[in-house]
């Protein structure tokens, strides 16, 4: 232990990846391009709150630009998300598009357009994988959040994309509070459709700002999680979400570093740059594609990204014993619940987060949202379902996030 | 394998970065880290040499070191980065 930073002041020689990784790549590694605001869902912990096309989106036209250009740069895979990318007209036409021209796909689905006839075209278009977002193992628990009928959207879809051959597809799963208990289940359904469970971290960005606190795993679940995680290795997929776990034993697979404007960034449908797709705000807000110097000049030049790429202090946290693997966790997870972006993760294993939350802090006004006013009722997700099958506000509480204001009030 | 020919998998793309190259296999989706420039350059004369040997000492590698720079193209052939010339057995 030691208070001296560890992290290196110019980029060194050899060394690992993970050091090289600090000062930036030419080009990233985890580029995720959200193609429209557009959702027909309105799930409660939307992180770039979609819902309504902006009349800004980039033209189709725009989109092969990019492509272009991501080509140009050698940016082998791209993910692409939303909103839901597949309400997009042209979004058949641009990923048959990206492919042709050496960039592979990943995208992110509620399912909603994966037919027989649009699942048989995945499985016979190579460099395409296809992420199927699903955050609950039962109906219940899923549409929760997801809102009526999106669990078996989901479902429907992996039973097409198997039916029609398509190998390895992903299960997407945003561990709760409330899918905790289910992450076998989870890994079930995944096998039955001969898909790969994915399990990513919730983050209290877009409208998960909202619900993070009722949503976000209690600290004992945390460590469910990392057990969960290092009995299943290699057989599950993380995006390196959890590194702000690592405290709890050995290393996660994976790379242990908040990647944001070092290796991954976000291109929004209007064609802003952001830091990581975690982090719409304008606080991260790098450039946009359409400038002079297009996407490159942004990821190579911007101020932002290259302030991010130089060192950082991690005030307390550089006298943690386990800053070298967690190294303060995620900074968007700090900077949507108000927290320093120096100090730990508000889901710290050591519990400094814990006391950091109940301190003072200003959680950040959100610069963009695109959610609909009004969902007609039958196609919002109603979280009071679930909350009224929760135990009894007036039970003594089960451990100190549990206390309620108004635990042992009889009116 | 040092007196074997070796090449690039036709499915890999190599890109500079500022510590050496990324490897990605456009086939098996797999991204490796060439961690040192002449590594990259080891894997570039692989086009050009009739042998592993050879592209070793045109990338200027001192023979000490040969050891671990083979054990570094294993490990690139355990993912299929590079793979033995055709009609050649490996
Ligand atoms: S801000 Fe959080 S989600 Fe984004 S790259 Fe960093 S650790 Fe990952
Ligand atoms: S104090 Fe900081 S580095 Fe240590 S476990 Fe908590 S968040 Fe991670």
């Amino acid at each position: 232990m030691t208070d001296v930073i560890s992290t290196p002041v110019a980029r060194p020689t050899g060394g690992s990846l993970v050091d090289q990784f600090e000062f930036g790549l030419d080009a990233p590694i985890c580029l995720t391009w959200e193609l429209t605001y557009a959702c027909n869902l309105a799930c409660v912990h939307c992180l770039s709150s979609s819902g309504r096309r902006d009349p800004r989106e980039l033209t189709t036209e725009q989109c092969e630009a990019v492509i272009d250009e991501l080509q140009r740069m050698q940016v082998f895979y791209v993910n692409i998300g939303g909103g839901e990318p597949t309400v997009r007209p042209d979004f058949w036409h641009l990923l048959q598009y990206a492919v042709d021209h050496q960039v592979g796909v990943k995208f992110s689905t509620n399912g909603i357009r994966i037919d027989k006839e649009k699942a048989a075209f995945l499985a016979s278009t190579p460099y395409v994988d296809v992420q199927i977002s699903l955050d609950g193992a039962t109906a219940e628990v899923n549409d929760y959040v997801r809102g009526p009928g999106s669990y078996d959207t989901a479902i429907r879809a992996l039973k097409n994309l198997k039916e029609a051959g398509f190998k390895d597809a992903k299960v997407s799963v945003v561990v709760t509070r409330q899918n905790v208990g289910q992450l076998d289940d989870f890994k079930r359904i995944a096998d039955e459709h001969g898909a790969t469970l994915r399990l990513t971290r919730l983050r209290p960005s877009g409208r998960g700002a909202d619900v993070w606190d009722e949503l976000h795993p209690l600290p004992e679940q945390q460590r469910t999680i990392y057990n969960w995680l290092i009995a299943n290795g290699d057989n599950v997929l993380t995006g390196d979400s959890f590194f702000h776990l690592a405290p709890f034993g050995e290393s996660l697979p994976g790379l242990n570093l908040c990647g944001a404007g070092r290796v991954v960034c976000l291109i929004d449908p209007v064609g802003d740059v952001y830091a990581c797709p975690f982090a719409i705000h304008e606080t991260f807000l790098a450039g946009n594609v359409l400038n002079e110097g297009g996407f490159k000049e942004v990821w190579q030049e911007s101020a932002l990204f290259t302030e991010l790429r130089s060192p950082q202090t991690s005030g307390a946290c550089t006298k943690c014993a386990f800053f070298d693997s967690c190294r303060g966790g995620c900074m968007a997870a700090k900077f949507f619940t108000g927290l320093p972006l120096d100090g730990p993760d508000p889901e710290c294993v050591q519990g400094h987060g814990e006391a950091a939350l109940a301190g003072d802090r200003n959680r950040p006004q959100p610069s963009q949202d695109h959610s609909r006013a009004a969902l007609p009722k039958r196609a919002q997700p109603v979280m009071v379902q679930l909350s009224l099958t929760r135990p009894d506000i007036t039970a003594p509480p089960v451990s100190a996030c549990a206390a309620s204001p108004l635990a042992g009030f009889q009116p | 394998m040092r007196d074997e020919e070796w090449r690039l998998s036709p499915a890999v793309a190599l890109r500079p970065e500022p510590f050496g190259a990324m490897a990605y296999h456009f086939g098996n989706r797999k991204l490796t880290f060439l961690k040192r420039p002449e590594l990259v350059r080891v894997v570039q004369y692989l086009q050009d040499s009739e042998t592993v040997r050879q592209a070793l000492s045109q990338a200027g590698v001192p023979e000490s070191q040969w050891p671990a720079y083979i054990g570094a193209l294993r490990s690139l052939a355990a993912t299929d980065m590079i793979r033995p010339s055709e009609g050649q057995d490996q």
